[in-house]
């Protein structure tokens, strides 16, 4: 095998294991401890690996176990998501595009085709990076992480799971099993914008998601969740802004006094993407756009 | 440790003996010869190594050859049908000129190829957004996106790719 510009980085030398179970994966994890990072689709992974970002003595690929690729309803009309369920499937399903339309919509606007047919829902939490496109939705529908490692399952918030940049609330051994989803209001809307610069394929530099419950009649929200991406080291809810619009009658100016304040409660970095000033004003600029989306549909 | 695996390439079953961290484009390209696959950027964004895997398109630079054990595996090279009669979108590329330095071309025709078997009849949107991770940096993408919808308006023809 010729030398080539991929074999340089030392990062992309491990040993090679691959659990069938989740039981196996969460056995070969405790065992090697910090020896062993565990790999889905790899769409972040490699390029990790590759750039020595991290250099892992072991991978083991969870990509085969099957049984932690699913999208679930339970009886109450909440979600269920397998931890290995790709992108694109959240992005194709007409079963969520119906009833969380913010999860499809988000799934939709990460990377390309390519990469969605590999990167996996879990993949993109675990990976923490503050722009992670599927987090903001989820944070707005108020989702739960269900973890599972050598002691109890436990269940956490998807706000707790994500710790910093990168970081998540995951032990040694432990592993991302499941997202889920508390049943939505029947009248509740969702909208998740992203804002880059080159279409899907760029980072998001600001990300928006709005899950709302519009009472038609009044031209009230009576529930709001905004949730915010890439503006700090994790994704936020922008609570403020919530409290503003919450149970008062919708009027431009509002939706002004919202975005601005949606937009103070970020706190963006610049880095060669953008300036931070520039990322506070996209807040500002994407909320208004989200609210205004909602009120239409 | 060099691992003994299968890989199913363009309906050739492969032996091959390899490193647990070389990816699928390495493979392809240093030891199957299959050079149509490109590496460009190595991190995902710029298509030239897409190929299919169980007719979906997957970027190979990310992908371990590990992972593609047991999948079905088509490049550029496996479209052709037999007695080398070109595929709809391949003749479609060169008779709409779609094709200067070639570099993207594979990468292009390959994520072409997974957009019309799920949607035979793309609108010029749907293919401009199938082709949103596909860089070129000649064409000025006008003439892809012809060649794309017209392969679309066609008949299948006998060379339909080697499945």
């Amino acid at each position: 095998m010729s030398e080539t510009i991929s074999e340089k980085g030392k990062g992309m030398q491990f040993e090679y294991l691959e659990p069938m179970t989740i039981e196996e994966a969460v056995s070969l994890l405790s065992r090697y401890g910090g020896d062993a990072t565990p790999i889905a689709g790899g769409t972040d992974l490699m390029l990790k690996m590759r750039t020595e970002v991290i250099s892992p003595k072991v991978l083991v690929d969870i990509g085969s176990i099957r049984e932690l690729d699913y999208i679930e309803y339970n009886n109450s009309g909440g979600l269920a998501i397998g931890a290995l369920t790709t992108i694109r499937s959240l992005e194709n399903s007409s079963d969520l595009q119906r009833t969380f339309p913010v999860i499809s919509m988000a799934a939709r606007q990460l990377g390309s085709v390519a990469i969605r047919n590999v990167a996996t829902i879990g993949g993109n939490i675990c990976n923490a990076a503050p722009s992670a496109e599927t987090a903001p939705g989820l944070i707005a529908l108020a989702a739960t992480c269900k973890i599972t490692g050598p002691g109890n399952e436990r269940t956490v918030s998807l706000e707790d799971f994500l710790v910093g940049p990168g970081m998540t609330i995951l032990r040694e051994g432990e592993l991302l099993k499941e997202i889920q989803v508390p049943p939505l209001d029947p009248h509740a809307r969702g909208v998740y914008l992203k804002h880059s610069p080159r279409g899907t394929i760029d980072l998001a530099l600001v990300g928006v998601a709005v899950v709302a419950t519009l009472d038609s009649d009044d031209g009230i929200f009576q529930d709001i969740k905004i949730a915010l991406g890439a503006v700090a080291p994790t994704p936020i809810r922008a609570h403020r802004a919530e409290e503003t619009l919450k149970g008062n009658r919708i009027t431009e100016a509002l939706i002004n006094e919202t975005a601005e304040i949606a937009a103070s409660e970020a706190h963006p970095i610049s880095d060669v993407r953008a300036s931070a000033e520039y990322r506070a004003e996209m807040v500002k600029v994407f909320t208004r756009r989200a609210l205004k989306e909602l009120i239409i549909k | 440790m060099r691992q003994q695996i299968q890989l199913h390439v363009n309906g050739v079953t492969e032996d091959l003996l390899i490193e647990p961290w070389w990816t699928l484009a390495q493979v392809l390209r240093e030891k199957l010869g299959l050079t149509g696959t490109k590496i460009s950027c190595e991190m995902g964004d710029c298509g030239a190594c897409t190929v299919l895997i169980d007719g979906k398109a997957v970027r190979s630079c990310l992908f371990l050859a590990m992972k593609a054990r047991g999948k079905k595996i088509v490049t550029i090279e496996g479209l052709m049908g037999r007695r080398g009669v070109l595929d709809p979108l391949q003749k479609s590329f060169i008779e709409n000129f779609a094709v200067q330095c070639g570099y993207c071309t594979p990468g292009m025709i390959m994520t072409a190829k997974a957009l019309l078997t799920e949607n035979p009849n793309p609108t010029e949107e749907e293919v401009k957004e199938a082709l949103q991770g596909n860089l070129c940096r000649c064409t000025g993408y006008t003439k892809i996106i012809e060649a794309v919808l017209a392969a679309a308006h066609k008949k299948p023809t006998e060379g339909g790719g080697s499945e």
